[in-house]
Protein backbone atom coordinates (compact mmCIF):
# COMPACT_ATOMS: atom_id res chain seq x y z
CA UNK A 1 0.00 0.00 0.00
CA UNK A 2 2.89 2.36 0.82
CA UNK A 3 6.39 1.93 -0.56
CA UNK A 4 9.33 4.23 0.13
CA UNK A 5 12.41 3.86 -2.03
CA UNK A 6 15.76 5.40 -1.18
CA UNK A 7 14.34 8.55 0.42
CA UNK A 8 16.75 11.38 1.23
CA UNK A 9 15.34 14.30 3.22
CA UNK A 10 17.25 17.39 4.34
CA UNK A 11 16.67 20.55 6.31
CA UNK A 12 18.86 22.97 4.40
CA UNK A 13 22.31 21.42 4.60
CA UNK A 14 21.45 18.98 7.35
CA UNK A 15 20.45 15.59 6.05
CA UNK A 16 17.91 14.08 8.45
CA UNK A 17 16.96 10.93 6.53
CA UNK A 18 19.30 8.92 4.26
CA UNK A 19 18.37 6.34 1.67
CA UNK A 20 15.43 4.97 3.59
CA UNK A 21 13.44 2.21 1.91
CA UNK A 22 10.47 0.53 3.51
CA UNK A 23 7.02 -0.77 2.70
CA UNK A 24 3.69 -1.23 4.42
CA UNK A 25 1.23 -3.72 2.94
CA UNK A 26 -2.52 -3.26 2.95
CA UNK A 27 -4.02 -4.15 6.33
CA UNK A 28 -0.67 -4.21 8.11
CA UNK A 29 0.32 -2.33 11.24
CA UNK A 30 3.98 -1.46 10.93
CA UNK A 31 6.00 0.18 13.69
CA UNK A 32 8.79 2.66 13.06
CA UNK A 33 11.02 2.86 16.10
CA UNK A 34 13.85 5.20 16.88
CA UNK A 35 15.30 7.46 19.54
CA UNK A 36 14.93 11.25 19.76
CA UNK A 37 16.07 12.91 16.57
CA UNK A 38 16.30 9.69 14.57
CA UNK A 39 14.25 11.21 11.76
CA UNK A 40 10.90 9.54 12.31
CA UNK A 41 8.79 12.71 12.17
CA UNK A 42 10.83 13.94 9.22
CA UNK A 43 10.04 10.74 7.33
CA UNK A 44 6.30 10.98 8.03
CA UNK A 45 6.26 14.65 7.02
CA UNK A 46 7.79 13.77 3.67
CA UNK A 47 5.22 11.03 3.09
CA UNK A 48 2.30 13.36 3.80
CA UNK A 49 3.71 16.17 1.67
CA UNK A 50 4.69 18.65 4.39
CA UNK A 51 8.33 18.26 3.37
CA UNK A 52 9.77 17.54 -0.06
CA UNK A 53 12.27 14.73 -0.22
CA UNK A 54 15.49 15.53 -2.05
CA UNK A 55 15.70 12.16 -3.67
CA UNK A 56 13.79 8.91 -3.71
CA UNK A 57 10.23 7.87 -4.31
CA UNK A 58 6.99 7.57 -2.35
CA UNK A 59 4.38 5.29 -3.87
CA UNK A 60 0.95 5.10 -2.27
CA UNK A 61 -1.81 2.81 -3.48
CA UNK A 62 0.00 2.20 -6.76
CA UNK A 63 0.59 5.86 -7.49
CA UNK A 64 3.78 7.89 -7.34
CA UNK A 65 2.95 10.65 -4.86
CA UNK A 66 6.47 11.99 -4.31
CA UNK A 67 6.30 15.77 -3.81
CA UNK A 68 2.50 15.88 -3.94
CA UNK A 69 0.92 18.69 -1.89
CA UNK A 70 -0.63 17.54 1.41
CA UNK A 71 -4.21 18.10 0.26
CA UNK A 72 -3.75 15.71 -2.70
CA UNK A 73 -2.33 13.04 -0.44
CA UNK A 74 -5.22 13.35 2.00
CA UNK A 75 -7.66 13.05 -0.89
CA UNK A 76 -5.96 9.84 -2.00
CA UNK A 77 -6.67 8.33 1.42
CA UNK A 78 -3.50 8.79 3.47
CA UNK A 79 -4.03 10.73 6.71
CA UNK A 80 -1.30 11.85 9.10
CA UNK A 81 -1.94 12.26 12.83
CA UNK A 82 0.88 14.61 13.78
CA UNK A 83 3.26 14.52 16.68
CA UNK A 84 1.97 16.39 19.75
CA UNK A 85 -1.56 15.95 18.29
CA UNK A 86 -1.85 19.59 17.11
CA UNK A 87 -5.60 19.86 17.65
CA UNK A 88 -7.15 23.24 16.83
CA UNK A 89 -7.33 24.35 20.45
CA UNK A 90 -9.65 27.36 20.27
CA UNK A 91 -12.14 25.51 18.04
CA UNK A 92 -14.76 23.14 19.41
CA UNK A 93 -14.31 19.38 19.29
CA UNK A 94 -17.09 19.19 16.70
CA UNK A 95 -15.39 21.83 14.53
CA UNK A 96 -12.09 19.96 14.75
CA UNK A 97 -13.84 16.86 13.44
CA UNK A 98 -15.61 18.88 10.76
CA UNK A 99 -12.28 20.23 9.53
CA UNK A 100 -11.02 16.66 9.33
CA UNK A 101 -13.52 16.18 6.50
CA UNK A 102 -12.44 19.41 4.77
CA UNK A 103 -11.28 17.68 1.58
CA UNK A 104 -14.58 15.82 1.28
CA UNK A 105 -16.73 18.87 1.89
CA UNK A 106 -19.19 19.47 -0.96
CA UNK A 107 -18.07 16.27 -2.71
CA UNK A 108 -19.24 13.56 -0.35
CA UNK A 109 -22.95 13.39 0.49
CA UNK A 110 -23.86 14.88 3.84
CA UNK A 111 -25.33 11.57 5.01
CA UNK A 112 -21.98 9.80 4.56
CA UNK A 113 -20.17 12.49 6.53
CA UNK A 114 -22.76 12.25 9.30
CA UNK A 115 -22.31 8.49 9.40
CA UNK A 116 -18.56 8.86 9.67
CA UNK A 117 -18.98 11.38 12.46
CA UNK A 118 -21.23 8.93 14.27
CA UNK A 119 -18.71 6.16 13.94
CA UNK A 120 -15.94 8.40 15.33
CA UNK A 121 -18.22 9.30 18.24
CA UNK A 122 -19.02 5.60 18.72
CA UNK A 123 -15.33 4.80 18.93
CA UNK A 124 -14.53 7.73 21.23
CA UNK A 125 -17.74 8.50 23.18
CA UNK A 126 -15.97 11.14 25.23
CA UNK A 127 -15.70 13.28 22.07
CA UNK A 128 -19.46 13.30 21.72
CA UNK A 129 -19.84 14.42 25.33
CA UNK A 130 -17.34 17.21 24.77
CA UNK A 131 -18.48 18.13 21.26
CA UNK A 132 -19.15 21.79 22.07
CA UNK A 133 -16.09 22.29 24.25
CA UNK A 134 -12.93 23.99 22.91
CA UNK A 135 -10.41 21.29 22.03
CA UNK A 136 -7.80 22.99 24.20
CA UNK A 137 -9.76 22.07 27.32
CA UNK A 138 -9.45 18.31 26.67
CA UNK A 139 -6.93 16.14 28.50
CA UNK A 140 -3.89 14.85 26.64
CA UNK A 141 -5.47 11.46 25.99
CA UNK A 142 -8.71 13.04 24.80
CA UNK A 143 -6.77 15.32 22.49
CA UNK A 144 -5.06 12.27 21.03
CA UNK A 145 -8.45 10.66 20.43
CA UNK A 146 -9.59 13.87 18.79
CA UNK A 147 -6.50 14.00 16.58
CA UNK A 148 -7.18 10.41 15.47
CA UNK A 149 -10.89 11.08 15.01
CA UNK A 150 -10.11 14.18 12.98
CA UNK A 151 -7.86 12.15 10.69
CA UNK A 152 -10.56 9.46 10.32
CA UNK A 153 -13.03 12.12 9.15
CA UNK A 154 -11.04 12.36 5.91
CA UNK A 155 -12.09 8.77 5.16
CA UNK A 156 -8.54 7.37 4.93
CA UNK A 157 -7.31 3.94 3.85
CA UNK A 158 -4.11 4.40 5.79
CA UNK A 159 -3.04 6.30 8.91
CA UNK A 160 0.37 7.66 9.83
CA UNK A 161 0.49 7.93 13.63
CA UNK A 162 3.33 9.96 15.11
CA UNK A 163 3.97 9.02 18.76
CA UNK A 164 0.32 8.75 19.83
CA UNK A 165 1.41 7.70 23.31
CA UNK A 166 3.67 10.68 23.93
CA UNK A 167 3.19 12.19 27.37
CA UNK A 168 0.24 9.96 28.27
CA UNK A 169 -0.21 7.82 31.37
CA UNK A 170 0.49 4.11 30.65
CA UNK A 171 -3.17 3.09 30.94
CA UNK A 172 -4.30 5.83 28.56
CA UNK A 173 -1.49 4.89 26.24
CA UNK A 174 -2.58 1.25 26.23
CA UNK A 175 -6.12 2.30 25.47
CA UNK A 176 -4.98 4.33 22.45
CA UNK A 177 -2.99 1.36 21.13
CA UNK A 178 -6.05 -0.86 21.55
CA UNK A 179 -7.99 1.58 19.39
CA UNK A 180 -5.35 1.26 16.72
CA UNK A 181 -5.93 -2.50 16.61
CA UNK A 182 -9.67 -1.91 16.60
CA UNK A 183 -9.29 0.43 13.61
CA UNK A 184 -7.64 -2.28 11.62
CA UNK A 185 -10.20 -4.89 12.60
CA UNK A 186 -13.28 -2.77 12.00
CA UNK A 187 -12.20 -0.71 9.01
CA UNK A 188 -9.30 -2.63 7.57
CA UNK A 189 -7.09 0.42 8.05
CA UNK A 190 -3.39 0.18 7.31
CA UNK A 191 -1.21 1.88 9.92
CA UNK A 192 2.34 3.16 10.11
CA UNK A 193 2.98 3.71 13.80
CA UNK A 194 5.91 5.82 14.95
CA UNK A 195 7.07 5.28 18.53
CA UNK A 196 10.07 5.72 20.79
CA UNK A 197 8.64 3.10 23.09
CA UNK A 198 9.58 -0.02 21.16
CA UNK A 199 7.84 -2.43 23.44
CA UNK A 200 4.33 -1.05 23.28
CA UNK A 201 4.61 -0.34 19.56
CA UNK A 202 5.87 -3.81 18.68
CA UNK A 203 3.14 -5.32 20.87
CA UNK A 204 0.50 -4.12 18.39
CA UNK A 205 2.53 -4.10 15.17
CA UNK A 206 3.04 -6.98 12.74
CA UNK A 207 6.45 -5.78 11.64
CA UNK A 208 8.85 -3.03 12.53
CA UNK A 209 11.70 -0.90 11.28
CA UNK A 210 14.37 0.63 13.48
CA UNK A 211 15.63 4.04 12.46
CA UNK A 212 18.89 5.43 13.78
CA UNK A 213 20.31 8.82 12.76
CA UNK A 214 18.26 8.82 9.58
CA UNK A 215 18.96 5.25 8.44
CA UNK A 216 17.05 2.00 8.73
CA UNK A 217 19.42 -0.21 10.71
CA UNK A 218 17.09 -3.14 11.38
CA UNK A 219 13.80 -4.52 10.21
CA UNK A 220 11.74 -7.63 10.79
CA UNK A 221 8.71 -9.24 12.36
CA UNK A 222 7.75 -7.73 15.72
CA UNK A 223 8.67 -10.88 17.63
CA UNK A 224 12.08 -10.99 15.97
CA UNK A 225 12.78 -7.39 16.81
CA UNK A 226 11.66 -7.80 20.40
CA UNK A 227 14.07 -10.68 20.74
CA UNK A 228 16.92 -8.84 19.06
CA UNK A 229 19.84 -8.02 21.35
CA UNK A 230 20.52 -4.60 19.87
CA UNK A 231 16.91 -3.60 20.11
CA UNK A 232 16.74 -4.83 23.67
CA UNK A 233 19.82 -2.87 24.62
CA UNK A 234 18.98 0.34 22.82
CA UNK A 235 15.20 0.57 23.07
CA UNK A 236 13.98 -1.82 25.70
CA UNK A 237 16.65 -1.36 28.36
CA UNK A 238 14.88 1.57 29.89
CA UNK A 239 11.53 -0.18 29.87
CA UNK A 240 13.00 -3.24 31.60
CA UNK A 241 14.66 -1.27 34.32
CA UNK A 242 11.39 0.54 34.91
CA UNK A 243 9.47 -2.69 35.32
CA UNK A 244 11.82 -4.01 37.94
CA UNK B 1 -17.87 71.21 31.22
CA UNK B 2 -18.88 68.24 29.14
CA UNK B 3 -20.42 70.51 26.60
CA UNK B 4 -20.07 68.89 23.21
CA UNK B 5 -19.36 65.42 24.56
CA UNK B 6 -22.13 63.66 22.57
CA UNK B 7 -20.87 65.41 19.47
CA UNK B 8 -17.31 64.19 20.01
CA UNK B 9 -18.58 60.74 20.77
CA UNK B 10 -20.44 60.48 17.49
CA UNK B 11 -17.61 61.81 15.37
CA UNK B 12 -15.14 59.64 17.26
CA UNK B 13 -17.20 56.51 16.66
CA UNK B 14 -17.51 57.35 12.98
CA UNK B 15 -13.79 57.66 12.39
CA UNK B 16 -13.17 54.83 14.82
CA UNK B 17 -15.30 52.50 12.70
CA UNK B 18 -12.84 52.91 9.84
CA UNK B 19 -9.89 52.39 12.19
CA UNK B 20 -11.63 49.26 13.38
CA UNK B 21 -12.13 47.90 9.85
CA UNK B 22 -8.49 48.64 9.07
CA UNK B 23 -7.42 46.96 12.30
CA UNK B 24 -9.52 43.91 11.38
CA UNK B 25 -7.62 43.75 8.11
CA UNK B 26 -4.32 43.70 10.00
CA UNK B 27 -5.64 41.00 12.30
CA UNK B 28 -6.89 38.81 9.49
CA UNK B 29 -3.54 38.74 7.73
CA UNK B 30 -1.56 38.46 10.95
CA UNK B 31 -3.59 35.50 12.13
CA UNK B 32 -3.35 33.50 8.94
CA UNK B 33 0.21 34.35 7.94
CA UNK B 34 1.98 35.96 10.90
CA UNK B 35 2.72 39.03 8.76
CA UNK B 36 2.04 42.63 9.76
CA UNK B 37 0.91 44.17 6.51
CA UNK B 38 1.98 47.79 6.44
CA UNK B 39 0.23 48.28 3.11
CA UNK B 40 -3.08 47.98 4.96
CA UNK B 41 -3.64 51.75 4.89
CA UNK B 42 -3.32 51.76 1.11
CA UNK B 43 -6.37 49.50 0.86
CA UNK B 44 -8.30 52.16 2.76
CA UNK B 45 -7.00 54.81 0.39
CA UNK B 46 -7.84 52.65 -2.66
CA UNK B 47 -11.39 52.20 -1.38
CA UNK B 48 -11.92 55.96 -1.30
CA UNK B 49 -9.90 56.94 -4.36
CA UNK B 50 -11.27 54.24 -6.66
CA UNK B 51 -14.83 55.12 -5.61
CA UNK B 52 -14.14 58.72 -6.57
CA UNK B 53 -12.59 57.76 -9.89
CA UNK B 54 -15.34 55.32 -10.82
CA UNK B 55 -18.04 57.80 -9.84
CA UNK B 56 -16.41 60.38 -12.11
CA UNK B 57 -16.29 57.77 -14.86
CA UNK B 58 -20.07 57.69 -14.71
CA UNK B 59 -20.98 54.77 -12.48
CA UNK B 60 -23.78 55.39 -9.98
CA UNK B 61 -22.45 55.83 -6.42
CA UNK B 62 -23.41 52.41 -4.99
CA UNK B 63 -21.93 50.61 -7.99
CA UNK B 64 -18.80 52.75 -7.91
CA UNK B 65 -18.23 51.86 -4.27
CA UNK B 66 -18.95 48.18 -4.82
CA UNK B 67 -16.53 48.06 -7.74
CA UNK B 68 -13.87 49.99 -5.79
CA UNK B 69 -14.15 47.60 -2.88
CA UNK B 70 -13.92 44.54 -5.13
CA UNK B 71 -10.90 46.00 -6.95
CA UNK B 72 -9.16 46.55 -3.62
CA UNK B 73 -9.93 43.00 -2.55
CA UNK B 74 -8.43 41.83 -5.82
CA UNK B 75 -5.41 44.06 -5.20
CA UNK B 76 -4.99 42.29 -1.86
CA UNK B 77 -5.06 38.85 -3.50
CA UNK B 78 -2.65 40.04 -6.16
CA UNK B 79 -0.28 41.40 -3.53
CA UNK B 80 -0.12 38.03 -1.79
CA UNK B 81 0.40 36.15 -5.03
CA UNK B 82 2.92 38.55 -6.55
CA UNK B 83 5.16 39.61 -3.69
CA UNK B 84 4.42 37.62 -0.54
CA UNK B 85 4.19 34.04 -1.79
CA UNK B 86 7.36 34.10 -3.92
CA UNK B 87 9.57 34.92 -0.94
CA UNK B 88 8.08 31.95 0.88
CA UNK B 89 9.29 31.45 4.39
CA UNK B 90 11.42 34.60 4.58
CA UNK B 91 12.07 36.16 7.98
CA UNK B 92 9.14 38.27 9.26
CA UNK B 93 11.25 41.44 9.16
CA UNK B 94 11.84 40.98 5.45
CA UNK B 95 8.15 40.42 4.84
CA UNK B 96 7.28 43.57 6.76
CA UNK B 97 9.76 45.52 4.64
CA UNK B 98 8.16 44.08 1.51
CA UNK B 99 4.73 45.30 2.64
CA UNK B 100 6.17 48.77 3.25
CA UNK B 101 7.59 48.66 -0.27
CA UNK B 102 4.18 47.74 -1.67
CA UNK B 103 2.57 50.62 0.20
CA UNK B 104 5.06 53.12 -1.25
CA UNK B 105 4.51 51.68 -4.71
CA UNK B 106 0.72 51.82 -4.53
CA UNK B 107 0.77 55.38 -3.23
CA UNK B 108 3.21 56.41 -5.97
CA UNK B 109 1.14 54.87 -8.74
CA UNK B 110 -2.09 56.46 -7.51
CA UNK B 111 -0.36 59.85 -7.27
CA UNK B 112 1.03 59.54 -10.81
CA UNK B 113 -2.34 58.64 -12.29
CA UNK B 114 -4.73 60.86 -10.33
CA UNK B 115 -2.44 63.52 -8.87
CA UNK B 116 -2.08 64.99 -5.43
CA UNK B 117 -5.49 66.64 -5.21
CA UNK B 118 -7.98 66.00 -2.45
CA UNK B 119 -11.23 64.43 -3.59
CA UNK B 120 -14.70 64.19 -2.12
CA UNK B 121 -17.54 61.70 -2.42
CA UNK B 122 -21.18 62.71 -1.98
CA UNK B 123 -22.84 61.51 1.21
CA UNK B 124 -24.94 58.37 0.69
CA UNK B 125 -28.22 60.01 1.64
CA UNK B 126 -28.13 63.78 1.85
CA UNK B 127 -26.06 66.00 4.14
CA UNK B 128 -28.74 67.52 6.33
CA UNK B 129 -27.65 66.84 9.93
CA UNK B 130 -30.04 65.07 12.29
CA UNK B 131 -30.42 66.19 15.90
CA UNK B 132 -29.64 63.47 18.37
CA UNK B 133 -29.40 64.40 22.07
CA UNK B 134 -27.18 67.46 21.98
CA UNK B 135 -25.31 66.35 18.92
CA UNK B 136 -25.91 67.08 15.31
CA UNK B 137 -25.32 63.84 13.50
CA UNK B 138 -24.53 63.63 9.83
CA UNK B 139 -26.57 60.91 8.14
CA UNK B 140 -23.29 59.61 6.74
CA UNK B 141 -22.16 58.80 10.30
CA UNK B 142 -25.15 56.51 10.62
CA UNK B 143 -24.24 54.86 7.32
CA UNK B 144 -20.70 54.34 8.50
CA UNK B 145 -21.77 52.75 11.77
CA UNK B 146 -24.49 50.64 10.18
CA UNK B 147 -22.25 49.33 7.41
CA UNK B 148 -19.46 48.60 9.88
CA UNK B 149 -21.84 46.64 12.09
CA UNK B 150 -23.15 44.77 9.08
CA UNK B 151 -19.62 43.82 8.01
CA UNK B 152 -18.73 42.72 11.53
CA UNK B 153 -21.87 40.59 11.70
CA UNK B 154 -21.12 39.00 8.35
CA UNK B 155 -17.56 38.22 9.44
CA UNK B 156 -18.82 36.67 12.63
CA UNK B 157 -21.14 34.41 10.66
CA UNK B 158 -18.37 33.54 8.23
CA UNK B 159 -16.03 32.40 10.99
CA UNK B 160 -18.59 30.64 13.15
CA UNK B 161 -20.84 29.05 10.54
CA UNK B 162 -18.89 28.20 7.40
CA UNK B 163 -16.26 25.51 6.98
CA UNK B 164 -14.05 27.96 5.08
CA UNK B 165 -14.14 30.42 7.96
CA UNK B 166 -13.27 27.64 10.37
CA UNK B 167 -10.50 26.48 8.05
CA UNK B 168 -9.06 29.99 8.21
CA UNK B 169 -9.13 29.90 12.00
CA UNK B 170 -7.47 26.50 11.85
CA UNK B 171 -4.64 27.95 9.74
CA UNK B 172 -4.27 30.70 12.28
CA UNK B 173 -3.92 28.44 15.30
CA UNK B 174 -2.19 25.34 13.94
CA UNK B 175 -0.82 25.79 10.48
CA UNK B 176 0.82 22.40 10.12
CA UNK B 177 -2.28 20.50 11.19
CA UNK B 178 -4.40 22.65 8.87
CA UNK B 179 -2.19 21.62 5.96
CA UNK B 180 -2.60 17.98 7.00
CA UNK B 181 -6.38 18.37 6.80
CA UNK B 182 -5.89 19.30 3.15
CA UNK B 183 -6.50 23.00 3.74
CA UNK B 184 -4.33 24.91 1.31
CA UNK B 185 -2.46 27.29 3.59
CA UNK B 186 -1.31 29.33 0.58
CA UNK B 187 -4.84 29.81 -0.65
CA UNK B 188 -5.95 30.86 2.82
CA UNK B 189 -3.12 33.39 2.95
CA UNK B 190 -4.26 34.83 -0.37
CA UNK B 191 -7.81 34.89 0.83
CA UNK B 192 -6.84 36.74 3.99
CA UNK B 193 -5.10 39.41 1.92
CA UNK B 194 -8.17 39.71 -0.28
CA UNK B 195 -10.41 39.99 2.74
CA UNK B 196 -8.17 42.67 4.27
CA UNK B 197 -8.28 44.58 1.00
CA UNK B 198 -12.05 44.34 1.15
CA UNK B 199 -12.33 45.46 4.79
CA UNK B 200 -9.90 48.36 4.38
CA UNK B 201 -11.61 49.55 1.22
CA UNK B 202 -15.06 49.45 2.81
CA UNK B 203 -13.68 51.58 5.64
CA UNK B 204 -12.14 54.01 3.18
CA UNK B 205 -15.17 54.32 0.93
CA UNK B 206 -17.71 54.94 3.67
CA UNK B 207 -15.54 57.50 5.45
CA UNK B 208 -14.59 59.54 2.37
CA UNK B 209 -17.85 61.57 2.26
CA UNK B 210 -16.91 62.87 5.73
CA UNK B 211 -13.13 63.23 5.69
CA UNK B 212 -12.26 63.50 1.97
CA UNK B 213 -9.49 61.45 0.41
CA UNK B 214 -6.22 61.79 -1.46
CA UNK B 215 -3.35 59.54 -2.53
CA UNK B 216 -1.67 59.74 0.86
CA UNK B 217 -4.51 59.26 3.38
CA UNK B 218 -3.47 55.62 3.76
CA UNK B 219 -0.35 56.46 5.74
CA UNK B 220 -2.13 57.90 8.75
CA UNK B 221 -5.16 55.59 8.51
CA UNK B 222 -2.87 52.59 8.32
CA UNK B 223 -0.94 53.69 11.39
CA UNK B 224 -4.13 54.34 13.31
CA UNK B 225 -5.51 50.96 12.28
CA UNK B 226 -2.30 49.33 13.45
CA UNK B 227 -2.49 51.24 16.74
CA UNK B 228 -6.09 50.09 17.12
CA UNK B 229 -5.22 46.46 16.68
CA UNK B 230 -2.35 46.71 19.18
CA UNK B 231 -4.70 48.51 21.55
CA UNK B 232 -7.24 45.69 21.28
CA UNK B 233 -4.58 42.99 21.51
CA UNK B 234 -2.85 41.82 18.33
CA UNK B 235 -4.57 38.82 16.79
CA UNK B 236 -7.95 39.32 18.43
CA UNK B 237 -10.61 40.35 15.88
CA UNK B 238 -13.07 41.56 18.48
CA UNK B 239 -10.27 43.55 20.12
CA UNK B 240 -9.32 45.07 16.77
CA UNK B 241 -12.82 46.36 16.08
CA UNK B 242 -13.26 47.62 19.64
CA UNK B 243 -9.75 49.08 19.63
CA UNK B 244 -10.63 51.09 16.53
CA UNK B 245 -13.77 52.54 18.08
CA UNK B 246 -11.99 53.34 21.35
CA UNK B 247 -9.11 54.99 19.52
CA UNK B 248 -11.48 57.08 17.42
CA UNK B 249 -13.39 58.26 20.47
CA UNK B 250 -10.24 59.01 22.50
CA UNK B 251 -8.85 60.99 19.63
CA UNK B 252 -12.03 62.93 19.16
CA UNK B 253 -12.27 63.76 22.86
CA UNK B 254 -8.60 64.69 22.99
CA UNK B 255 -9.02 67.01 20.05
CA UNK B 256 -12.20 68.52 21.50
CA UNK B 257 -11.21 68.99 25.12
CA UNK B 258 -7.46 69.45 24.94
CA UNK B 259 -6.28 70.64 21.56
CA UNK B 260 -6.94 69.58 18.02
CA UNK B 261 -3.29 70.29 17.24
CA UNK B 262 -2.37 67.10 19.08
CA UNK B 263 -5.18 65.00 17.64
CA UNK B 264 -2.94 62.44 15.96
CA UNK B 265 -0.39 62.36 18.75
CA UNK B 266 -3.08 61.86 21.37
CA UNK B 267 -4.05 58.39 20.19
CA UNK B 268 -0.48 57.19 20.14
CA UNK B 269 0.27 58.56 23.60
CA UNK B 270 -2.70 56.68 25.02
CA UNK B 271 -1.54 53.57 23.21
CA UNK B 272 1.97 53.84 24.64
CA UNK B 273 0.63 54.38 28.14
CA UNK B 274 -1.60 51.34 27.82
CA UNK B 275 1.24 49.20 26.54
CA UNK B 276 3.31 50.09 29.60
CA UNK B 277 0.51 48.89 31.83
CA UNK B 278 -0.75 45.94 29.79
CA UNK B 279 1.59 44.93 26.98
CA UNK B 280 -0.87 42.43 25.49
CA UNK B 281 -3.47 45.11 24.76
CA UNK B 282 -6.89 45.66 26.27
CA UNK B 283 -8.40 42.36 25.16
CA UNK B 284 -5.22 40.34 24.73
CA UNK B 285 -4.84 37.20 26.82
CA UNK B 286 -2.40 37.13 29.74
CA UNK B 287 0.15 35.47 27.48
CA UNK B 288 -0.04 35.03 23.73
CA UNK B 289 0.98 31.57 22.57
CA UNK B 290 1.09 32.60 18.93
CA UNK B 291 4.43 32.41 17.25
N1 LIG C 1 12.65 22.13 11.14
C1 LIG C 1 13.87 21.57 11.26
N2 LIG C 1 14.96 22.26 10.87
C2 LIG C 1 16.21 21.71 10.97
N3 LIG C 1 16.45 20.50 11.47
C3 LIG C 1 15.40 19.78 11.90
C4 LIG C 1 14.06 20.28 11.82
N4 LIG C 1 13.22 19.34 12.30
C5 LIG C 1 14.02 18.30 12.67
N5 LIG C 1 15.32 18.56 12.44
C6 LIG C 1 16.45 17.66 12.68
O1 LIG C 1 16.24 16.47 11.93
C7 LIG C 1 16.59 15.34 12.70
C8 LIG C 1 15.41 14.38 12.78
O2 LIG C 1 14.35 15.01 13.52
P1 LIG C 1 12.91 14.35 13.69
O3 LIG C 1 12.04 15.36 14.32
O4 LIG C 1 12.50 13.77 12.42
O5 LIG C 1 13.25 13.19 14.73
P2 LIG C 1 12.25 12.21 15.47
O6 LIG C 1 12.76 10.85 15.19
O7 LIG C 1 10.85 12.49 15.09
O8 LIG C 1 12.51 12.57 17.00
P3 LIG C 1 11.47 12.59 18.23
O9 LIG C 1 11.34 11.20 18.70
O10 LIG C 1 12.15 13.44 19.24
O11 LIG C 1 10.19 13.16 17.74
C9 LIG C 1 17.04 15.85 14.05
O12 LIG C 1 18.45 15.87 14.07
C10 LIG C 1 16.48 17.24 14.13
O13 LIG C 1 17.35 18.06 14.87
MG1 LIG D 1 9.25 13.09 16.12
Amino acid sequence: MLTLTNLDISYGRIRAVRRVSMHVDAGEIVALIGANGAGKTTLLSAISGLLRPEAGQVVFDGRDVTRFAPDKIVRLGLSHVPERRLVFKPLSVADNLLLGSYTRHGKTPRSVLDQDLDSVYAMFPVLRERARQPAGTLSGGEQQMLAIGRALMAGPKMLLLDEPGMGLAPTVCRDIFKRVLQLREERGLTVLLVEQNAKSALAVADRGYVLETGRVILQGQSAELLANRDVQRAYLGRDKSREE
Amino acid sequence: MLFGAPQYLVSGLTVGATYGLTALGFTMIYNTTGIINFAQGEFVMLGGMLSVVLLKAGLPLPLAILAAVLCSALAGCLMERAVIRPVGRAAPVNLVIITIGVSILVRGVVMLIWGKDTFALPAFSGAKPLRFLEASVQPQSLWVLAITLLVLGALKLFFSRTIHGKAMLACACERKAAALMGISVERMAMFSFGMSGFLGAVGGAILTPITLTSYDVGVMLGLKGFAACILGGLGNPFGAAAGGLILGVLESFGAGFISSAYKDAFAFIVLLLLLFVKPTGLFGGPKSDRV
